[in-house]
């Protein structure tokens, strides 16, 4: 089995966990969806760290962002397939 | 995995069971913690378990002081306990209510004999108790007789990704076979609030842990200087991925899996709802969400971690697992199960749940926890207000 890359714990879920040190550009990524065993492939467009996430969808400024299939922000920025998603464009919606 | 129908344990008289045989010699007070250490130096089998507070407590904090303190008497952890405090008062309280238990129990107060005499008098019943306790044999027990608690720590990515659902996989296995669970951390849950509390198995439990929680939360706008908009999620956290508090809940919520919670319960508060998940109303702080889970009765604590916090408790096993690779390597002697493998697809969930049973099901019979072996004990009174 090709190592994994990225781990999506729902199957709902629009965003995947990095889990190797970090994929590259244009890397061509293996996804395991935990909940359902699957696997799905994604290119990513940035760098992204260790325990960073990857949109798995296109996202316009509006928009949630869905993982462990909740609600855990607001997309503030509009985000690609494949770009790195975390505090420059994702928002709480708590405050 | 056919899962194991029992553990051996001690059955105590009240028909609980324990995990450990512990003989406790209780300090009712801060200046009672000299004499209770004594003893225990005295007689072999027996610990002390010192703490800070006991003077001048009142209201609601001093309640919840005798419950931590008649709460751990009562753990079936615990085969016999000596009791001594200053004053006679409070000690007999404490005595009385262990008792009701039926395990042997007595209280010493040091006023007016001085801590040489009292030394004397309580490491003769010491004596007593510690070779009485040490012909207690473990017997084949149902799974239904472990109580477990479970509260993460030093959290990052993998413990959403592997160690808190490894003790969810376990929750959603052990509940059906009769098993008390607890999880607490009120303050950890903000942002998955809502959820979790739909997860309540009644009306009841569901607007008791929505009042619970909102009582928190209007304590936390009351006395913060800011939000926690600028510390949850930590800058610790932001560095490893946790984007938003949200998400932070939302992986600590992973830990029970997709079970429903029959009740919730104040600090301290012992389950009286039967066999199921509770939640209990605590600090997110390690050493006192777990003393107060072991003075509600909870015999065996799952601890996952993903940097690596350290804790034991004084009468409670904890058994520690991590889902991070370079913490299961850099501090080996903590970790009692380790999961990262998920993380590299060489195991799945199911599998990961099968070893945490494995392993809490040996260390339930007797085998020492990382903790226990380093010599972690700690016991952590939950403060609600100063003292007098």
């Amino acid at each position: 089995m090709a190592d994994t890359d990225i781990i999506i714990h729902d199957e709902k879920d629009n965003v995947g966990v990095v889990v190797i040190e970090k994929i590259t550009p244009n890397q061509e990524c293996n996804c395991w969806i935990m909940e359902n065993d699957k696997s799905v492939k994604i290119q990513s467009k940035n760098e992204i760290p260790l325990g960073h996430k990857i949109a798995m969808i296109d996202f316009k400024e509006g928009d949630t962002i869905l993982k462990y299939g909740h609600d855990i922000g607001k997309v503030v920025k509009d985000i690609k397939k494949g770009e790195h998603v975390h505090v420059h464009n994702v928002k709480t919606k708590k405050w | 995995m056919e899962i194991p129908k029992s553990f051996l344990g001690y059955k105590r008289e009240n028909g609980r069971v324990g995990t450990r045989n512990h003989v406790v010699i209780l300090p009712v007070d801060d200046i009672s913690n000299a004499c209770a250490e004594a003893v225990a130096n005295n007689i072999k089998g027996t610990f002390a378990i010192p703490h800070a507070y006991g003077r001048l407590q009142f209201g609601a904090d001093l309640e919840l002081f005798f419950d931590t303190m008649i709460g751990t008497g009562k753990n079936p952890n615990v085969a016999a306990c000596v009791v001594i405090g200053i004053e006679p008062k409070w000690t007999k309280r404490i005595v009385d209510a262990i008792a009701t238990t039926g395990k042997p129990v007595e209280g010493f107060s040091i006023e007016g004999a001085g801590d040489i005499k009292t030394i004397m008098t309580a490491s003769k019943k010491a004596q007593e108790f510690s070779q009485w306790a040490s012909e207690k044999q473990r017997e084949e027990c149902p799974l239904s007789d472990l109580w477990i608690s479970v509260k993460c720590g030093e959290s990052d990515t993998t413990s959403g990704m592997a160690a808190n659902p490894a003790v969810g996989n376990l929750m959603d296995k052990l509940e059906p076979l009769g098993v008390h669970l607890c999880f607490g951390e009120t303050s950890e849950l903000t942002g998955a609030e809502k959820v979790c509390a739909t997860r309540g198995s009644t009306p009841e439990a569901q607007k008791k842990f929505m009042k619970t929680w909102s009582d928190y939360n209007d304590f936390i706008l009351k006395e913060a200087t800011n939000d926690l908009s600028e510390s949850q999620p930590t800058a610790g956290n932001i560095a490893g991925g946790l984007t938003t508090i949200e998400e932070k809940a939302f992986g600590n919520f992973q830990k029970i899996g997709s079970r429903k919670f029959i009740d919730v319960l104040t600090p301290a508060e012992e389950p009286k709802k039967g066999p199921g998940l509770y939640f209990m109303d605590t600090s997110s702080a390690a050493g006192e969400c777990l003393t107060l889970q072991a003075a509600a009765g909870f015999n065996i604590h799952l601890f996952p971690t993903g940097q690596g916090n350290i804790i034991g408790n004084a009468i409670e096993p904890v058994v520690k697992l991590t889902g991070n690779p370079s913490t299961a390597v850099n501090m080996k002697e903590h970790i009692d199960l380790d999961v990262s493998k998920i993380l590299k697809r060489e195991m799945n969930m199911d599998q990961a749940g099968d070893e945490l049973i494995k392993t809490t099901i040996r260390a339930a019979s007797g085998r020492l926890t990382c903790a226990e072996v380093l010599g972690h004990k700690e016991f952590i009174m939950t403060k609600l207000f100063r003292s007098a």
